[in-house]
């Protein structure tokens, strides 16, 4: 379990946008053992999706970039290997769910036929076996009479089920690691238990690293075993969910857990107002100033946070926080 | 991973599904009765080319009889031409090579159009500049005085012919396929066949270009009406095949006749009408059928 699987080292992504480049991701750094389960978490804008992008080699063409960093995969550093060699990586040995389960299956092709394809690419199965794979993919995703459901067409299902397809795509060739890119936040709240639940089981079943990304710290303290809280493209905490969940060091992540609503037993007439963190995500120009980027939003900044990037202060052995107080944010 | 779990074997038959969006393009289409009187006067002018001949198997370019013998009188139903050929014959094996000439001219400008809209539209950047600026170059060029250069050229053989009307009408089909291919290739479920290690051919072919037919496939339908129309023009100015019959040629050769028998004229004149009024209403039942936006109204 100690030998991560998927180490990113000081990853740096740009973007090219009109006003100039800016590093959306900031010298980003973690890394992910087998079978392991991590959240990232962050507001929008904080780079979330665009470190699932780098990872799988999809980030926009040809604006994005890997401007520096690493991004080891067992023995091979993704940021180098070739687009083939990146084709059978994709898919096979990681693979991705997308946010948006309404949108992301193909409208012309059966849900049997998309599940199918990954396998014919990857396994190298013929039609008919894929099509058995499928539908024993679809059962194990549960979705209900999957014999008949694989030859039912994308907009045929529901939003839970079509992301169960996507959840079965992703894992019809046993990958290492899935990347589930908020996968629940277009579904209804009952169904995203559902699928925390499916999630949960396969990863057990199947021994797959999960790395999730959510704006949900509710699904991170569910699903998650470690988390990693980033903001405008850095990494600002990091350790297990518990650690950070009881312990947060970054004022940052204690804004983020504050604002996690609270519905009371009994609705009375003093019900707790909705906190927010003031103010908001600096603008991409912003990213990349040798000062921590929260300053502006928090209460404690001092000079110190203008004149300089906080390094990350270690907390415990797997927690540590980027800010210069944390160790007085006890 | 569970998938060892007992399969439900379902043989029932389906109860309740949803229609496949072609079976709803189809009833939609069949829903427009003008689109359907065209269809059906269009599969009529067609089975009448393609088994006219045979059943009436005068030659088009035999002399049969008297010139200007009127329709109707004398035993030739369309009457005779200046040479006195029969037009009736003339007009079923003209239908033969008029359309035949729209449909592979349409086809060949339908396949240029993909290949340079998709590849335009997928890959951006330098290929799309050195395409579309190519794709332009053919838009300014003077359409019927280009083909009319290229026939003249190169002799007017019916392959020749084909290939002058399809140069120069594929740059609308390349600008839709690109502007397509522009909007889906952002779409979620094409990022998302990437990340499942699909190549770049794949998402051109099987992911992208199937979702990107419609708006093709009816300025494809409308194509063949305009390529009809082009030979015809062609063929008018004598630019045709002087030894294969077609409704331009028909025209073409009665020119100077036009006032003392103007029904050698308005015959293949109306054949051509009825035809390309038929395609254009066949395209546009398509283009309602198959418009998304269009559609549940």
């Amino acid at each position: 379990m100690n030998k991560p699987i998927l180490r990113v080292e000081d990853l740096t992504v740009t973007l090219t946008t009109r006003d100039g480049i800016a590093p959306v991701l900031d010298n980003v750094s973690f890394s992910l053992n087998a079978g392991e389960s991590i959240g990232i978490v962050g507001e929008s804008g904080c780079g979330k999706s665009m470190t699932a992008l780098a990872i799988m080699g999809l980030l926009p063409q040809p604006v994005g970039n890997i401007a520096s960093g690493r991004i080891w995969f067992g023995d091979e550093d993704m940021v180098a290997v070739s687009d083939a060699r990146m084709r059978e990586i994709r898919g096979n040995d990681i693979s991705m769910i997308f946010q948006e389960p309404m949108t992301s299956l193909n409208p012309v092709y059966t849900i049997g036929e998309q599940i199918a394809e990954v396998l014919r690419r990857h396994q190298n199965m013929n039609r008919r076996q894929a099509m058995v794979r499928a539908t024993e993919l679809l059962d194990a995703v549960r979705v209900p009479d999957p014999a008949r459901r694989v030859r039912d067409y994308p907009h045929q299902l529901s939003g839970g089920q079509r992301q169960r397809v996507m959840i079965a795509i992703a894992l019809a060739c046993e990958p290492r690691v899935l990347i589930a890119d908020e996968p629940t936040t277009a579904l209804d709240v009952t169904v995203q238990a559902q699928i925390f639940e499916l999630l949960s089981d396969l990863q057990s079943n199947t021994g797959t690293a999960v790395i999730m990304i959510t704006h949900d710290m509710g699904a991170i303290a569910e699903m998650s075993e470690r988390m990693i809280v980033m903001y405008a493209g850095r990494k600002v905490e990091e350790g297990t969910v518990d650690d950070v969940l009881d312990n947060p060091r970054h004022p940052y992540t204690r804004g983020l857990i504050a604002c996690v609503p609270h519905i009371q037993e009994v609705v009375t007439d003093q019900r707790q107002p909705l906190v927010e963190i003031e103010g908001i995500v600096p603008s991409l120009s912003e990213f990349g100033q040798n000062a921590c980027l929260f300053a502006s939003r928090c209460r404690h900044v001092t000079d110190q946070c203008l004149a300089a990037r906080p390094p990350e202060a270690q907390v415990s052995l797997q927690h540590h926080a980027a800010c210069w107080h944390a160790e007085k944010l006890s | 991973m569970a998938g060892n779990k007992a399969v439900a074997n379902t043989a029932e038959p389906v109860v309740g599904k949803a229609r496949h969006p072609v079976m709803e393009a189809v009833a939609m289409f069949f829903g427009n009765y003008a689109a359907v009187v065209a269809l059906i006067v269009l599969l009529v002018i067609i089975t009448g080319a393609v088994v006219g001949p045979i059943y009436y198997p005068t030659d088009p370019f035999e002399m049969v009889w008297a010139p200007f013998s009127p329709p109707g009188q004398e035993g030739f139903l369309l009457g005779t031409d200046y040479l006195g050929r029969d037009i009736l014959a003339a007009i079923l094996a003209g239908g033969r090579v008029s359309l035949a000439i729209g449909l592979a001219a349409a086809f060949m400008s339908v396949f240029i159009g993909i290949t340079v809209g998709a590849l335009a539209g997928f890959y951006r950047g330098w290929v799309e500049e050195i395409l579309m600026r190519f794709t332009e170059f053919f838009q300014v060029l003077p359409t019927l005085l280009f083909s009319m250069v290229i026939v003249a050229l190169f002799g007017a053989s019916l392959p020749m012919i084909t290939f002058a009307i399809g140069i120069v009408s594929w740059t609308a089909v390349a600008r839709i396929t690109r502007s397509e291919f522009l909007r889906i290739r952002e779409l979620e479920y094409v990022t998302a066949s990437r990340s499942g290690g699909a190549t770049n051919f794949k998402l051109i072919f099987s992911v992208i270009l199937p979702n990107a037919l419609p708006p093709i496939i009816v300025q494809a339908a409308l194509m063949v009406g305009s390529a009809i129309l082009f030979e015809a023009g062609l063929s008018f100015l004598g630019l045709s095949d002087p030894n294969t019959m077609s409704w331009g040629q028909i025209i073409g050769s009665n020119r100077p006749y036009i006032l003392d028998a103007s029904y050698t004229v308005t015959i293949p004149g109306l054949a051509i009408f009825i035809t390309v009024l038929a395609i254009s209403l066949v395209g546009d039942g398509l283009n309602d059928a198959l418009n998304p936006k269009l559609r549940r109204r």
